[in-house]
């Protein structure tokens, strides 16, 4: 708990020196309230994916289908809204899709006692084939203003961005959700110790199934903002992208080996990548500088704690 | 789980009750400017330019920011080139966000989605920047003027008429292409279409359109891929940079070499080994630097008032010469040129 609390602390004396150097570097531009709305609105989709998959590491799994998941929510945007369905039912109805793909690589982990790395680099092809199959090649963007703006305007009056205040309504039910519930505990029970967990009563495959649902559904509605904030549904959308929010849970303190992690670190860990990112776009720093820092920082991540803190379930 | 799907149903149900559909969802409304144009206005100096790539490191857009580059020195103006290390659709939102923050005066811009950019692009108009996209187009209603490199007309009747002439005017040939959404590929493909339906190309058969991602490694298996599933084919057209390349390097180390006809979009500097030892014939191109230089002529016509991208707007182009504003806001070069083993040297991009 300990090393957590540093970890923490110096997560956020990190993101006071990307918040302070970012603005000093740009003459101050980086704090402007609509530098404040471009680091928000480039975040949030990969912070969304990133509450639910902190979970999902803390219970010692691995979710890396999350991405795909994305790419055939925008997909299906696009092909229901072509054949005339309202939007009000295309969306409900791709976060319901997102939880059954959760369910699915839930099924293969907890029932057939699949390894979850395994199971989700299936998916992740699997998924994003789907999407291919739905879709094909086309982009669909001819969706209404009133739904764009959603992810393009911030809330009136202010320079927050919708996403984000979605995102913190997410933010909040996951912390309840993993630090106040016995369901949480159950959470890092599961991730120290599986065995110890279950010879204590816990239902550890019923935990499990119910982490990579929650997973599924949250990218699905990742995909939601996603379509709506570059108004373009695509099959592609969004490739690539499990691996900024792998790097944002680990840097969040998150142990790969599981049982160790918070949603606050996490919390911080977007605002530190999402910062850093855009300060250093803004200051003209060239695109391969930019990936290179990323990852350093997750280098970092996966580093430190190794170092500070032995893993408690053996060697990895 | 159930109890969250409901809340969400509930909530997006009450953001929008009555039912949005396709049908009756109003189309988006246009941003064009409506200020007069004063051809007679002097050119403004220090504007503050940004150059934006489909992605950084990619040659052809490198030789584009030298053409543009020389003429922002030329008028007196700063230019500086950013761009992502991919060419996703959604890459180069946070770019031009970028740019608009910063007060940049004008964007020269090669869209990879020409619809994902687009609300990043109309904001930033509504904050005074000016928008010219080149080589690739954005949606029109996000930018003022568009630099296109030549007619699609010229450009896929120029390359039938190359791999025609390649082939003795019959046989089987083939398409690899760049990425299946690619705007300005599938519209040269479908007037390569109409063009090998004409009387003259009837004995031209077009067996397959083959995808290589403008990547070169899928470019050069799907070379492979495009011989071996047709054991007759006469030759291949790869519209693309990166195709060309791939596929004349897999022709050149195969059984295939001579036998096949390969032409393109290629640059003599990547094509030029080619040529020379007969591998391929012909290919054609524009020259991306003068594509590079019109678009910040343009972006500096329209910060400085000059010109407002509607249609009859005139504006000087240095030793480019003048150019007019053609329908849609768009403008073109010029027509392509061809490279053979006899001019290639002449050229050096």
């Amino acid at each position: 708990m300990k090393t957590l609390l540093r970890w923490e602390s110096a997560l956020f004396v990190l993101l006071v020196l990307v918040v302070v150097g970012g603005s000093v570097a740009t003459d101050g531009s980086f704090l402007t309230g609509r530098g404040a709305f471009n680091v928000g609105s480039d975040l949030a989709v990969m912070a969304l994916i990133a509450l639910p998959l902190t979970l999902v590491i803390v219970a010692a799994e691995i979710d890396l289908s999350v991405a795909s998941v994305l790419g055939l929510s925008s997909a299906l945007i696009g092909v229901l809204w072509n054949d005339g369905w309202p939007l009000e039912a295309i969306l409900p109805f791709v976060i319901v899709v997102g939880a059954v793909c959760g369910a699915v690589n839930g099924f293969l982990v907890t029932k057939l006692g699949l390894p979850s790395l395994a199971v989700t680099i299936g998916s992740l092809a699997l998924y994003r084939g789907l999407a291919f199959v739905v879709l094909g090649d086309k982009a669909v963007a001819d969706f209404p203003d009133s739904y764009t703006q959603f992810g393009t305007t911030p809330v009136p009056g202010t320079w927050i961005p919708y996403p984000i205040v979605l995102f913190v309504v997410l933010a909040v039910a996951f912390g309840l959700l993993l630090h106040a519930t016995t369901f949480g505990r159950a959470v890092f029970a599961i991730g120290a110790n599986e065995e110890a967990a279950r010879f204590s009563g816990i239902r550890v495959k019923r935990t499990k199934f119910i982490l990579f649902v929650l997973t599924g559904a949250v990218a699905a509605l990742a995909g939601i903002v996603y379509t709506l904030r570059f108004a373009s549904a695509r099959a592609d959308n969004g490739t690539g992208l499990e691996l900024e929010v792998v790097t944002a849970v680990l840097l969040g303190g998150v142990s790969i080996f599981g049982g160790r992690g918070t949603i606050g670190g996490v919390v911080l860990a977007t605002l530190v990548l999402g910062g850093l990112t855009d300060a250093l776009i803004l200051d003209d720093v060239a695109t391969e500088v930019v990936t290179l820092v990323t990852g350093i920082l997750l280098l970092a991540s996966v580093f430190a704690p190794a170092v500070t803190h032995r893993p408690t379930r053996g060697t990895p | 789980m159930k109890r969250m799907i409901a809340v969400v149903a509930a909530g997006l149900l009450l953001a929008g009750c009555g039912g949005t559909t396709k049908n009756n969802s109003g189309g988006d409304t246009g941003g064009g400017s409506t200020a007069a144009a004063n051809p007679n206005a002097p050119a403004a100096k220090d504007l503050k330019l940004t150059f934006l790539p489909k992605q950084v490191n990619n040659p052809y857009f490198t030789v584009a920011q030298g053409g543009a580059e020389k003429a922002a020195a030329a008028l007196g103006e700063q230019l500086k080139a950013t761009g992502p290390s991919s060419a996703d659709a959604s890459s180069q939102v946070t770019y031009i966000n970028t740019a608009a923050q910063q007060g940049q005066n004008a964007l020269l811009l090669a869209a990879n989605d020409s619809n994902a950019v687009a609300p990043a692009l109309k904001a930033a108009r509504k904050q005074g920047m000016k928008v010219v996209t080149f080589d690739s187009d954005a949606a029109p209603d996000a930018r003022d003027v568009f630099i296109n490199q030549a007619s699609s007309q010229e450009i896929a009747a120029g390359q039938v008429k190359l791999i025609s002439d390649a082939i003795g005017g019959a046989g089987e040939i083939a398409i690899l292409s760049a990425t299946a959404n690619a705007t300005n590929q599938n519209a040269w493909i479908a007037i390569m279409k109409q063009e090998l339906a004409k009387p003259a190309y009837a004995k031209i058969t077009l067996d397959e359109i083959a995808y290589g991602n403008d990547d070169d490694q899928t470019s050069f298996q799907k070379t492979q891929g495009l011989l071996q599933a047709h054991p007759n084919l006469k030759g291949i057209i790869s519209p693309t940079t990166v195709g060309v390349a791939a596929a004349a390097r897999y022709l050149d180390s195969s059984s295939y070499k001579g036998k096949v006809a390969l032409t393109g979009l290629g640059t003599p500097n990547q094509m030029r080994k080619f040529l020379q030892d007969g591998t391929v014939g012909s290919i054609a191109l524009w020259d991306p630097a003068q594509l590079g230089a019109l678009a910040t002529y343009a972006a500096v016509a329209l910060a400085s008032g000059q010109i407002t991208g509607k249609q009859g707007d005139k504006f000087k182009a240095g030793e480019l010469g003048e150019y007019t504003v053609g329908a849609n806001g768009e403008v073109v070069l010029g027509p392509p040129l061809t490279f053979t083993k006899d001019n290639v040297d002449k050229y050096n991009f």
